[in-house]
């Protein structure tokens, strides 16, 4: 879902690399709390897994077009929120900078897409989510793809906000047009995201249940009998 | 890094540079979903180039950085295009791991480990974590 050059006007590019570099120091501050010596380094790989699957553009239903994962809601269940809005945001940096992915002038529109919105949204369904579902691995794994799905439908709109702000193609009145194309394709990449982002949540929590930070730091609203998730009953 | 996470930090590494380095070479090269939306108005050919019609991705210009040596996913200079893509799949995957994992241990918080559910509570009574006495105490906690 990286933006290329030329298809957002410069001003409304500006205003969003600006607003994305004032929510990432936030990130930062924020981040700070949650990064320690444990974290660090599991932040590191969480990019670098990120990077790798991005590159795996998969087939969806339709004819011709692709897709990829975005890893917000990844990054959010495996190093919190604020942390992972950044993981994500290292990913997009590395890919205009060094592999021409996204144009550089078009950084803080991709960032705010993919890093922010789509963090967010998956963080927010999913401390909705593993709150009210049982803590199984299918509870988990339902969580891990709901929230992924979302997440990349709302980083498709907020795509489709840019465009509507400083898009370079008059579409003759026809937002709506264009919402629903991006909704309607990003829904079916979103299943893909869905998948393989509860694949790997859920095989990290077998592994190393503790170090799934949403399952560290989100407890059940009802205080249910204690089944760690990797205890899992395979 | 807490002496036994290294072997899943590992692990995680070699799943990630296999991905980049060899399973990339399968991936779909049609546009994906954003470019292919703007794709509408225009019809393409079976490259996926545009040869006719009008639509939003006319606009697109070409990227600052196009002549990077690793533009496009691929090593200038290696032809081989398996070995290109995943060559530079290979090399993604470890600048992002130096450079993120680089920039997070710097950012990190120096003081005992806590676990993030206890964290709010812990902040606000040590204070900011960039206060010196936090270092000593990390230097405890190793």
């Amino acid at each position: 879902m990286h933006i290329s050059n030329g298809i957002i006007d410069g001003p409304v590019a500006a205003v969003f690399a600006a607003l994305a570099l004032a929510v990432l120091t936030f990130c930062v501050l924020r981040g700070r709390r949650d990064l320690d010596d444990r974290l660090a380094p599991m932040a590191g790989l969480v990019a670098a897994f990120i990077f790798a699957v991005q590159m795996l553009n998969f087939p969806i239903f339709t004819a011709g077009v692709s897709g990829h994962l975005l890893g917000g809601a990844l990054a959010a269940l495996l190093v919190g929120p604020w942390v992972g809005a950044l993981c994500v945001a290292v990913v997009l940096v590395v890919q205009a900078l060094v592999f021409g992915d996204g144009g550089v002038a078009m950084l803080g529109l991709n960032i705010t897409n993919m890093a922010l919105l789509g963090t967010a949204a998956a963080y927010l369904l999913i401390a909705l989510l593993l709150r009210v579902l049982p803590r199984t691995p299918t509870g988990l794994g339902i969580t891990a793809f709901v929230s992924a799905l979302v997440s990349v439908v709302v980083a498709s709109q907020g795509f489709v906000l840019q465009y509507w702000l400083g898009g370079t193609t008059d579409l003759g009145g026809n937002l709506a047009g264009l919402s629903g194309t991006m909704a309607g394709v990003h829904l079916l990449i979103g299943i893909g995201e869905g998948l393989i982002t509860a694949t790997t949540v859920v095989t990290v929590a077998k592994v190393r249940p503790d170090l799934v930070y949403a399952l560290r730091a989100l407890k059940p609203a009802v205080p249910a009998p204690a089944v760690p998730v990797a205890g899992g009953a395979r | 890094m807490s002496k036994r996470s290294w072997p899943f930090l590992l692990g995680g590494l070699l799943v990630a540079l296999l991905l980049a380095g060899v399973v990339s070479n399968y991936a779909s090269a049609h546009p994906d979903g954003l470019d292919s939306s703007l794709l509408k108005g225009c019809t393409v050919n079976a490259d996926d180039e545009i040869t006719g019609g009008s639509c939003p991705a006319q606009q697109a210009k070409d990227h600052e950085l196009a002549d990077s040596p690793l533009a496009d996913y691929g090593v200038r200079g290696v032809s081989n295009g398996f070995l290109s893509t995943g060559l530079s799949g290979v090399l993604g995957v470890l600048l992002t791991f130096a450079l993120g994992g680089g920039l997070f241990w710097l950012a990190r918080r120096r003081g005992p480990a806590t676990s993030p559910a206890t964290d709010a509570a812990t902040d606000a009574v040590s204070g900011p974590a960039s206060d010196p006495s936090a270092d000593e105490r990390s230097a405890r906690t190793r």
